[in-house]
């Protein structure tokens, strides 16, 4: 006897189909998986459970829960089932939350309202839960408020919140999307102890094929609103007998074909910095020789990025007038360099500075204390009109998609926007020449230039993104999270690209990234960064590999790696 | 908390101060002796050159933005050129018609248009919803004035039912005073109210869509007690926002519906003051009116570190 | 670390044009404007009769065939006061929004591009015109010019002035961080070249919006000015000086005082309709909760 069963549901809102035909069972104990990109439905399903849909949502087929007719029960009786046989863990940590509530009021509100105990007694089983997801009553009283948590723990008042009262059914929808690889572990961790502890059964809903093989016996694969693929999750993913499930995998584990640098870039050794051991000690980097050098007539022998002792501070918070807290640093003491063509990533949690040492590189931050040069000179303490030179051997890429373009300009205006930094501004016809051999080198049509960001897909977009970071020719193009908004197929896509674009123009990457799937597939060599400085570096296999500091180890013990869970999965399900 | 409140006590001091050389820099390009017109036409020079004297009028102009400032401080306002008593007199004894009417006005205001404000939005869409948006949506666009020309019409002038005009002051007993105040601070009220109710709507409708409120359902709370636990709070941060800001048009309004309903009120005080030239009482009454904005506001940023816990954030 | 997400609801200009004219408040509040628009632009060649001419033997007519609205106790005919009035109240609001907009946008633009001291000051300075109503203002400047059309328009201007400054800084604080800004940082270009090229043409809705409310709201205020005596200057018709005619005549005849505050209404109407139906055309977060 199933605990869940969806049979042929199908869900519209207003015109538009969103869901065909859903089957779906879920039994006591249990952990499916649900998997697909984005548009898939993944959460509409979710929220059909939970009979939270948008009101124009209308839904048809057949839901029970517990002997309970979901889409046929009034609101009352939902109202009953959600908090207490069915909760629910969301995306979004940051906004989760009532931010004018304690998390106690909003932990122990569900426990009253269904179990109409004391006050007291809900508090004493708030306290209880809060510990339970990790939250001591002793270091965070209930009397916190949200904003007083990280995103980490505001996260786990969510699963307390949901956990409360023992559901039957756990529902998580993307529970760990926002947060880093090193908090995702934990969470991830924490759910499947409290689903086992409480026999409960999850519903655990991702994007991310190796986190879900990780964590689920069974899976359903989603496409546009349609299942593709059901069943057990170790066959499922070994035999990839669906195409649409060898799509997902492969592009979860795609690696762009490309030669890497053959010279290892810090000194003699693989490796110079070990664990603890602060990037000061490290001895400057040494320009090598390269066999192979991208732009002729230029010498090797300046490297094409130096940074030295790069240091950033933050004003700490106002305390009162006249009090100000210790300032914060971003970036502490940070050196190193890069030669031209190479190929960089620079990983670490969220928050370990390393977007802030991307804007300083790119100058569009100024750093408290030392220097940077590119192609041996000074960037630091200059005034932007004596950048442009050196804006233009420098581009950046970004995360979103949506966001890094202005809608209200044109392709042509946007992807020629950097050419505002030569010096000899070109003519309207050259300007569009450049901008279709731009457009051409990112696979896409010089006849696109007349149309709008909008009208372009995500992907399409990071290409448009890359076509505007390469249209000046720049030696070095920093880029930060630019596939982590991506669906794995469209990712893997724009890796390729990278990889292309570097073989074919000799571009160096700076590529910033939580993800050691992708510093893996495109980078020759590593930085680890922690707390603003740079715990351990050298070429990108072997610190993945064998890494020594324990932020490097951290990092890849928690990423979650396809095929090493396929291998786990099949020796646990036969 | 503190810090937060004692930047915007500062900032709200800064304003009154910045307030004061304002105006008085102002009415101190004002052509026009004070004395001469305190005189009149007939009087000698000589004698005006005295009464200059007396009244400081040749000092040097910091001098005597001093003296007019310290002496507000010590609530002197001066002495009212064409009345001849304490500017301060005559302020308070108009203060009692303005500010209940003022407040009257606030409080039916806020009594109509929040609870209006919260049924639509918990009804969007409907009726009911329909109905009081259009009519909040024709509320916005009535005069306050033109509103109580029609009052006036329908109450005093068809039904009989209050008195069109004038105010028997408060000595004549309470209910007597209170009625002939009531007119005037509906037609004040009702198109501020119209105002708020939009505000409060959609104010509810945003919170309503923000992921905690999913959160809250997701607990199993019905939706009457989300919107009212989980809703209403973090929707009164931009109420209070706007009815810091009618304050501002309320006291604006006095001035016009004082005059149309013929109230002995600040706002009459301050229109004659500049037909008869009164700088002296133009400039304390605008300094008050001033002042209680500058206080309204700080009020407001008090109520946000009421509501916020954001804004008291421990140190 | 972000979730893939759905693109945000773009459309081309032929189906915003389309969405627009499916919007009610919309299509009614062009439709108002325009035709307030129209009277007062035919009042400049046609009004059915001479509003300066008085004519002693019509005096205090009720409406009728031949005065639509009737005549005032000078024997003028009201419908054509009216329409003469709505310049008089266009020409003043309009006026005041482009002061408010002139100052107020760069204002609030630079203010946000600086940020630190300047936008402090700046927004200091706001606090500081806001502490004094338009009502306020108009009166002492009334007491130092004396009263009249432009004394109006400086004082309903001046108080414009924070509100654009105010609407300009949020849009543009709003916009700052955005990637695509920082995509033209790394182009080279400077704040004042951004704000002109990126910030300006994104926050333009927001701030026709507030626009259309400001010119509303300047019509109700010069309505009460010139109900004061502090506006439009008689003989010139206006509005509010036409109701204030209207108050002491109101039990012999009442009509003196609908017609030109329907006219207030209604055109104060159709703006706020426009305004309205142009922020639920082109806010998405507001559309969605259609």
């Amino acid at each position: 006897m199933s605990l869940l069963e969806i049979e042929n549901l199908s869900l519209n809102i207003g015109s538009t189909p969103i869901l065909k035909d859903i089957d779906l069972t879920l039994a006591q104990g249990e952990v499916m998986g649900l998997v697909g990109e984005s548009g898939s439905g993944k959460s509409m399903t979710a929220l059909t459970v939970m009979q939270l849909l948008p009101d124009a949502a209308k839904a048809s087929g057949k839901v029970r829960f517990d002997g309970t007719d979901i889409l046929r029960a009034s609101e009352d009786q939902m109202c009953r089932l959600r908090g207490d046989d069915i909760g629910m863990v969301f995306q979004e940590p940051m906004t989760a939350l009532n931010p004018v509530k304690t998390i106690g009021e909003q932990v122990s509100e569900g426990i009253r309202w269904h179990t109409r105990v004391s006050r007291a007694e809900a508090e004493e089983r708030t306290r209880r839960i809060l510990g339970r997801v990790g939250l001591p009553a002793a270091k965070f009283p209930l009397s916190r408020y949200p904003h007083e948590l990280s995103g980490g723990q505001r996260q786990r008042v969510v699963i307390a919140i949901a956990c409360a009262l023992n559901p039957k059914l756990l529902i998580a929808d993307e529970p760990t999307t926002a947060l880093d690889v090193v908090l995702q572990a934990q969470i991830l961790d924490l759910l499947r102890d409290l689903v086992a502890e409480n026999r409960m059964a999850l519903l655990l809903i991702s994007h991310d094929l190796a986190v879900v093989t990780e964590m689920a016996d069974r899976i359903t694969i989603l496409r546009h609103g349609e299942v593709m693929e059901a069943g057990e999750t170790a066959p499922i993913l070994s035999a990839q007998s669906h195409p649409y499930t060898r799509q997902l995998a492969r592009a979860s584990m795609h690696v762009p074909a490309r030669h890497p640098l053959p010279s290892p870039l810090w000194g003699g050794s693989a490796r110079s910095a070990g664990v603890g051991v602060s990037s000061v000690s490290v001895p400057p980097p040494r320009p090598t020789l390269s066999t192979d050098p991208p732009h002729k007539g230029e010498g090797n022998a300046v490297p094409l990025l130096c940074v030295e002792n790069l240091t950033r501070d933050y004003p700490g918070r106002r305390l009162s007038l006249f009090r100000r807290a210790a300032p914060t640093r971003a970036v502490d003491d940070v050196s190193f360099s890069m030669r031209p063509g190479q190929s960089v990533a620079l990983v670490g949690r969220s928050g370990c500075g390393k977007s802030t040492l991307a804007r300083m590189i790119l100058a569009l931050d100024r750093p408290t204390s030392g220097a940077i040069h590119l192609l041996g000179k000074e960037l630091t303490g200059k005034p932007e009109a004596e950048l442009k030179p050196a804006r233009r051997n420098m581009q950046v890429v970004f995360q979103d998609p949506y966001g890094s373009f202005d809608p209200r300009h044109s392709v042509e205006r946007l992807v020629a926007e950097p050419l505002h930094v030569l010096e000899k501004q070109p003519s309207g016809a050259e300007r569009r020449e450049l901008v279709a051999r731009a457009l051409h080198e990112v696979g896409l049509q010089p006849s696109d230039m007349g149309k709008y960001p909008h009208e372009f897909s995500g992907g399409q977009r990071q290409r448009l993104s890359i076509a505007r970071a390469i249209i000046t020719r720049p030696r070095l193009v920093v880029a930060d999270e630019p596939v982590s908004a991506l669906d794995v197929s469209i990712r893997a896509q724009i890796l390729d690209l990278f990889a292309d674009l570097n073989q074919r123009l000799g571009i160096a990457y700076l590529f910033i990234t939580h993800d050691l799937t992708v510093a893996r597939a495109i980078t020759d060599d590593v930085m680890v960064m922690h707390e603003g400085r740079i715990v351990e570096r050298g070429r990108t296999g072997e610190v993945l590999d064998n890494p020594q500091s324990e932020a490097a180890k951290a990092l890849v013990s928690a990423t979650p790696d396809l095929r090493r869970a396929i291998a786990r999965r099949l020796q646990e399900q036969g | 908390m503190t810090a937060y409140l004692v930047k915007r006590l500062i900032a709200g001091l800064a304003t009154l101060v910045a307030a004061s050389i304002v105006v008085f820099g102002v009415l101190e390009v004002v052509p026009g002796d004070p004395a001469r017109l305190m005189l009149g036409m007939n009087a000698s020079a000589e004698t005006v050159q005295v009464l200059r004297d007396q009244m400081g009028l040749d000092q040097p102009l910091a001098v005597r933005y001093l003296d007019w400032a310290s002496g507000m401080l010590a609530l002197d306002f001066g002495k009212s050129y064409t009345y001849s008593v304490p500017v301060l007199e005559l302020v308070s004894e108009r203060l009692v018609v303005s500010l209940p009417l003022a407040l009257i006005a606030l409080a039916l205001s806020t009594l109509i248009a929040i609870p209006v404000g919260i049924f639509s939005a918990a009804r969007r869409g409907q009726t009911a919803d329909t109905i009081s948006m259009g009519a909040a949506q024709i509320g916005v666009a009535v005069p306050n004035f033109w509103f109580a020309l029609l009052l006036i019409y329908v109450f005093a002038v068809w039904l009989r039912l209050v008195p069109a005009g004038g105010f028997p002051g408060w000595e004549s007993g309470f209910w007597p005073a209170l009625k002939s105040l009531l007119l005037p601070a509906i037609a004040l009220a009702l198109p501020q109210a119209a105002i708020l109710a939009r505000v409060t709507r959609s104010a509810m409708l945003d919170v309503m869509s923000e992921d905690y409120i999913r959160t809250a359902r997701a607990k199993g709370m019905p939706r009457r007690h989300v919107l009212w636990r989980h809703a209403l709070r973090n929707a009164m941060i931009p109420v209070v926002t706007i009815m810091g800001l009618q304050f501002t048009f309320l006291l604006a309004g006095t001035i016009i519906i004082e005059n149309v309903f013929y109230l002995p009120g600040l706002g009459r005080l301050i229109f004659q003051a500049i037909t008869q030239r009164d700088l002296i009482v133009v400039e304390s009454v605008v300094m008050l009116l001033v002042a209680a904005v500058v206080l309204v506001n700080f009020l407001v940023d008090l109520s946000y570190a009421a509501i916020d816990p954001r804004l008291r954030a421990r140190q | 670390m972000m979730m893939p997400v759905a693109a945000p609801p773009q459309e081309t200009w032929r189906t915003f044009a389309s969405r627009a004219l499916r919007n009610r408040s919309f299509v009614v509040g062009l439709l108002i404007t325009l035709l307030v628009a129209a009277m007062a632009a035919l009042s400049f060649v046609w009004t059915p009769y001479d509003v300066t001419r008085l004519v002693v033997g019509d005096r205090m007519l009720p409406p009728s065939a031949s005065h639509l609205f009737g005549t005032d106790h000078f024997g003028r005919d009201v419908l054509s006061m009216i329409m003469v009035g709505s310049r008089n109240s266009i020409a003043v609001a309009f006026v005041a929004v482009g002061i408010g907009m002139g100052i107020g946008v760069p204002l609030g633009c630079w203010a946000a591009a600086r940020g630190g001291i300047v936008d402090e000051v700046l927004m200091r300075f706001n606090d500081l015109v806001f502490a004094f109503p338009a009502l306020l203002s108009a009166i002492m400047i009334t007491a130092i010019f004396g009263p009249g059309a432009v004394n109006a328009i400086i004082a309903i201007g001046i108080f414009n002035i924070p509100v654009f400054a105010r609407v300009a800084r949020a849009g543009a604080l709003a916009i700052w961080p955005r990637e695509f800004i920082l995509a033209a940082r790394a182009a080279g270009k400077g704040k004042a070249r951004i704000t002109t090229e990126h910030i300006l043409p994104n926050i333009a809705n927001l701030l026709l919006v507030q626009g259309t409310i400001q010119f509303a709201l300047g019509i109700l205020a010069e309505a009460g000015l010139s109900y004061l005596g502090l506006g439009v200057q008689p003989p010139m018709p206006s509005w509010g000086r036409m109701l204030f005619d209207a108050q002491t005549r109101m039990m012999v005849a009442p009509y003196l005082a609908l017609f030109p505050g329907f006219a207030i209404v209604f055109t104060v109407l159709g703006l706020n309709l426009l305004g309205d139906g142009i922020s639920d055309i082109i806010d998405p977060k507001l559309r969605r909760r259609q």
